[in-house]
């Protein structure tokens, strides 16, 4: 059923793959397609392409279907391109209280974007999303896989120059 | 067998029966509607929460009450279970909220709709809805695809039964829609269009409650109460060739599968259900494709439909004749009495 | 000073490896276990312990393994609940990150217990960094014969996975869960059955959260009766408490059961009192889903009693004037925050995180959020404000999984405690513009 696609997975991804799929009894290898999604997800882009998702299904042996289904479901999937720096900032109840909306106000005001957009040099997305556990913390931001915690204004401004700088590319994995 | 109440009615039935399909032996009002529940696909059900029955006392066994409503499509009767549907005041009242939700997005493009006449959310809405929605907010809204040159998917009508996406699980031999995203923006969908390609694809218009998967080669022909409706029949090697047409004067505009007063597509004598290929549902379109078995047993009712069909008692002899069919049988009454719903209790 | 059995070593560097956790006394109950107890002796110290489940719905532990069914020839699995994502929670993610051996040990206990060979720890995907965390942990055990075939030469054998997820709050149900784990969506299953008799791939499966099996361990230590004699009542045992919010010392802390709530928030050892020295407005005391409650009914029952830290004191009133001790997740609320925003945002989670499965849902989640929405924007009337009352009624209770109940709660609870506050939203918006800026109108959506 899968397509046939242009882009490939490199041989040591293919090999972490086979790893991830033993984790599962015989035949029940479609429960490595959450961790396979976040791997090709890193690997191509910080997103997932339909090709990249075919690719996904061609490796797996899944139909092509059972792929998008999944990968639309959850909300640390992109479907669609991102910045190379994704910055995610937590905004329910208790990073509210804690000032989450004068974090999110600061960073458009900073990037000169809004909520869901990237900027013009496809260096930042900004985000806001809902709790990621880190209320007693709180205000907070993700970046790829870290955890920025007890923002200041000062603190965000500290770390997103810092990312600039070093033309940080977010990833999960 | 298991004994069980049914707004006051015994019923016995086996075990491992739903209580759903335990009231659909008695008939008539007791029956809950169902918008997603499908006898013929498995593990359909529990998602449109319309089915939902009181269940004051849990079994014989353990009497308690269940302390929230239960899907009946896929709750299974217990000996002794005393089950309230329509004698519940509350009940018939959380079943009016559900409706209203389903309706919360629903476009209300009836006038315009292919399924109107035939729609089970019609129905539904008519049947237990309230008189004007409180929801005052812009309804998502998705743009028609098609789906393949024969089907149109109008997702601004789905209310997401997950019937189409059964069948095309379970007796299409490769699904390639789905549903895709979560929550109130999750929608069938191919994800990047791609006709579905299969001999039994066209099923899903068959199992759709609503407008939303429709017959391109029948839209905008007639409404529904218009065409004449007669069981037909031909030869197929693909599937069981047993089909009802929608016929106008000599012209087949549609070409369905059968169905029972609960929407559902009819067995074959062998038990196997009567699913059509799509060789005979779109490609037959000239009345010399088929046999003429007679004018079908229309016993679903519906809102809109029902004052039509009263009609067709008057015409069918016409339509016979101008068909060249013979009736057949027991199916000379058109089943209009089924619309009285006093009537379907003694069924 | 509270008695801590989970927390007690968490202080101490280098506790997250295998060598620091063992100098510690780590492993030693998995030892006596293992070497020195049956299944059944260990099911009925649990069961002994009064445990109860502390994800959530505090489902007496025992019980809910003695459900599992064990049919020949089939495996069975435990599932480790680490899908944290109820808004104010995140005692887990502290406890793997600090502690990651003692969820291990406690998985061997309890997997030897269930006679499950394969475990799985399903984690939120946000706390990547936590998995990699587990992860380093595992292979410790395993190098040190701690996992794997013949674990101690006990004959004993199983292998524990960690398995990230990718962002869905209703992951943390558990038949969702164990669909995500199958990977697929995240689709709640119609119960029954049960997981304890078709989970995981169809196979009897018991899913407990984190904190749970981690309280597993002292069980075992000290033995199920000891472990009841801790706590009050029906609520045995301790718990570990995520405070957020407006208080002095947000963070998790371990408490007996039973600790009154007063001294809870004000005592230095926990909260450390309101920010700035304002006043309490109201806490939401279990976990975003639970019935928020005004100072003068989280401090005293209606009765005048001293209000507890316990599944049953918090519960006292039910909802008309109590709430519940839900997942722990303890927010703090000033005299300045506004009810109706904080509402809000829980709104728009729920409507953002359900599944859309069926129909109250997916429909009433995002007609509430709209509804609150245009309340903030100073647009609403009295009748929204019945409006919000009725659809929460009509989704609770109607839905294939608590994420109905979940999302209606909060919308009642704010009703029916701080209706006036409603109402000013309504009649007089001018009123609410010039406060503090968490009262601040025009939401980002």
């Amino acid at each position: 059923m899968a397509q046939t696609t242009d882009i490939s997975f490199k041989e040591e991804t293919l090999e972490l793959i086979r790893k991830i799929t033993k984790r599962y009894p015989d035949g029940k290898h479609k429960s490595a397609l959450i961790p396979v999604l976040h791997i090709a997800q890193a690997e191509f882009g910080g997103w997932l392409s339909p090709q990249t998702m075919d690719l996904v299904a061609e490796v797996l042996t899944l139909k092509p279907i059972e792929v998008y289904e999944v990968a639309s479901f959850y909300s640390m999937f992109n479907l669609q391109p991102v910045g190379k720096c994704l910055i995610e900032v937590c905004r329910t109840s208790s990073c509210w209280l804690c000032g989450a909306e004068d974090i999110i106000d600061h960073l458009e005001h900073k990037l000169n974007i809004k909520v869901g957009e990237t900027t013009t040099d496809g260096m930042f997305t900004l985000k806001a999303v809902e709790c990621l556990g880190s209320c007693g913390t709180a205000p907070m931001m993700q970046v790829g896989a870290d955890y920025h915690e007890n923002l200041s204004i000062e603190k965000v401004d500290k770390l997103v120059d810092g990312f600039k700088q070093e033309n940080k590319q977010s990833r999960y994995c | 067998m298991v004994k069980l109440t049914i707004d006051d009615i015994p019923v016995e039935v086996p075990k491992g029966t739903t209580i759903l399909q335990a009231a659909r032996l008695i008939g008539g009002d007791v029956t809950p509607p169902a918008m997603c529940y499908y006898s013929k696909l498995k593990t359909s059900g529990g998602y449109c929460r319309t089915c939902i029955v009181k269940v004051e006392q849990g079994s014989e066994k353990d009497p308690r009450p269940i302390p929230k409503p239960v899907a009946s499509c896929r709750t299974e009767v217990a000996e002794g279970m005393v089950v309230r549907n329509i004698t519940s005041p509350e009940n018939l009242e959380a079943r009016a909220g559900v409706v209203e939700l389903l309706l919360v997005n629903h476009p209300l493009d009836c006038p315009v709709c292919d399924q109107a006449g035939e729609c089970h959310l019609q129905d539904l809405a008519y049947e237990n809805g309230k008189e004007e929605t409180r929801y005052e907010f812009e309804r998502r809204e998705f743009d028609p695809i098609d789906i393949g040159d024969k089907i149109k998917l109008h997702m601004n009508r789905c209310i997401m039964c997950f019937r189409c996406v059964k069948v095309a699980d379970q007796i299409t031999d490769g699904r390639c829609h789905g549903v895709i995203n979560r929550g109130d923006a999750a929608e069938i969908s191919t994800y990047i269009e791609k006709a579905i390609d299969n001999d039994f694809s066209g099923n899903v218009i068959d199992v759709c409650p609503v407008g939303a998967l429709t017959d391109r080669t029948f839209r905008f022909k007639s409404r529904v109460w218009y065409t004449k409706p007669v069981d037909a029949h031909r030869n197929c090697t693909k599937c069981c060739g047993k089909v009802r047409l929608w016929n106008q004067g000599e012209e087949v505009l549609r070409v369905t599968a059968r169905k029972d007063q609960w929407g559902e597509v009819m067995d074959n004598e062998d038990g196997t259900t009567a699913w059509i290929c799509n060789e005979c549902r779109f490609d037959k379109k000239h009345i010399n494709d088929w046999t003429i078995e007679g004018p079908s047993e229309i016993n679903r009712h519906s809102v809109i439909s029902a004052n039509h069909y009263d009609t067709l008692r008057n015409i069918k002899m016409d339509t016979l004749r101008m068909l060249g069919g013979k009736p057949h049988g027991e199916k000379v009454d058109l089943g209009i009495g089924a619309l009285d719903p006093n009537n379907q209790h003694k069924q | 000073m509270s008695r801590k059995l989970l927390l007690k070593n968490d202080h101490i560097p280098g506790i997250a490896t295998l060598k620091t956790y063992r100098e510690n006394g780590g492993y030693t109950a998995m030892e006596k276990a293992l070497k020195t107890m049956s299944p059944d002796a260990l099911l009925e110290e649990v069961k002994t312990s009064g445990l109860r489940g502390r994800g959530g719905a505090g489902f007496p532990t025992g019980m809910k393994w003695s459900f599992l069914a064990k049919p020949e020839g089939v495996p069975r699995y435990l599932v480790v609940n680490a899908d944290e994502s109820e808004p104010g929670t995140f005692k887990d993610r502290y406890l793997m990150e600090h502690i990651p051996h003692l969820l291990i040990e406690g998985m061997i206990i309890s997997s030897f217990t269930l006679g499950s060979n394969s475990a799985y720890i399903y984690i939120r995907g946000e706390y990547f960094y936590v998995s990699r965390i587990l992860e380093q942990a595992i292979d410790e055990a395993y190098a040190a014969g701690l996992l794997g075939k013949n674990i101690l030469g006990t004959g004993y054998d199983l292998d524990i996975y960690v398995q990230v997820g990718a962002g869905a709050y209703i992951c943390g149900e558990e038949t969702a869960l164990l669909e995500s784990l199958e990977g697929k969506r995240g689709n709640p299953r119609i119960k029954p059955p049960f997981p304890a008799i078709a989970g995981l791939y169809g196979c009897p499966t018991v899913v407990n959260n984190v904190e749970t099996i981690a309280a597993v361990v002292p069980i075992i230590e000290m033995g199920g009766a000891e472990y009841a004699k801790i706590g009050i009542g029906r609520s045995t045992g301790t718990k570990l408490i995520s405070a957020s919010g407006h208080i002095n010392k947000p963070g998790v802390y371990e408490i007996e059961l039973g600790l009154p709530v007063e001294e809870f928030i004000y005592s230095e050892e926990y909260c450390g009192g309101i920010k700035g020295g304002r006043k309490l407005k109201a806490v939401v005391a279990g976990g975003s889903s639970v019935p928020i409650l005004p100072t003068e009914l989280i401090l005293k029952t209606a009765a005048g009693e001293p209000r507890l830290m316990s599944y049953e004191s918090l519960g006292e009133g039910g909802f008309v004037s109590g709430t519940m001790l839900g997942s722990g997740g303890f927010i703090v609320m000033d005299e300045d925050t506004s009810i109706v925003k904080n509402l809000y945002t829980f709104s728009r989670f729920y409507h953002h995180e359900s599944c859309g499965q069926c129909s109250p849902c997916r429909e009433g989640t995002g007609w509430m959020e709209k509804i609150l929405h245009k309340i903030l924007e100073g647009k609403g009337t009295l009748k929204d404000i019945d409006l919000l009352w009725d659809i929460q009624s009509k989704i609770e209770g109607k839905t294939i999984c608590p994420l109905g109940e979940a999302a209606a709660w909060p919308v009642a609870a704010a009703i029916r405690h701080f209706r006036p506050e409603f109402e000013a939203y309504v009649t007089n918006p001018e009123s609410i513009k010039d406060v503090k800026h968490y009262y601040r109108l025009n939401p980002t959506v």
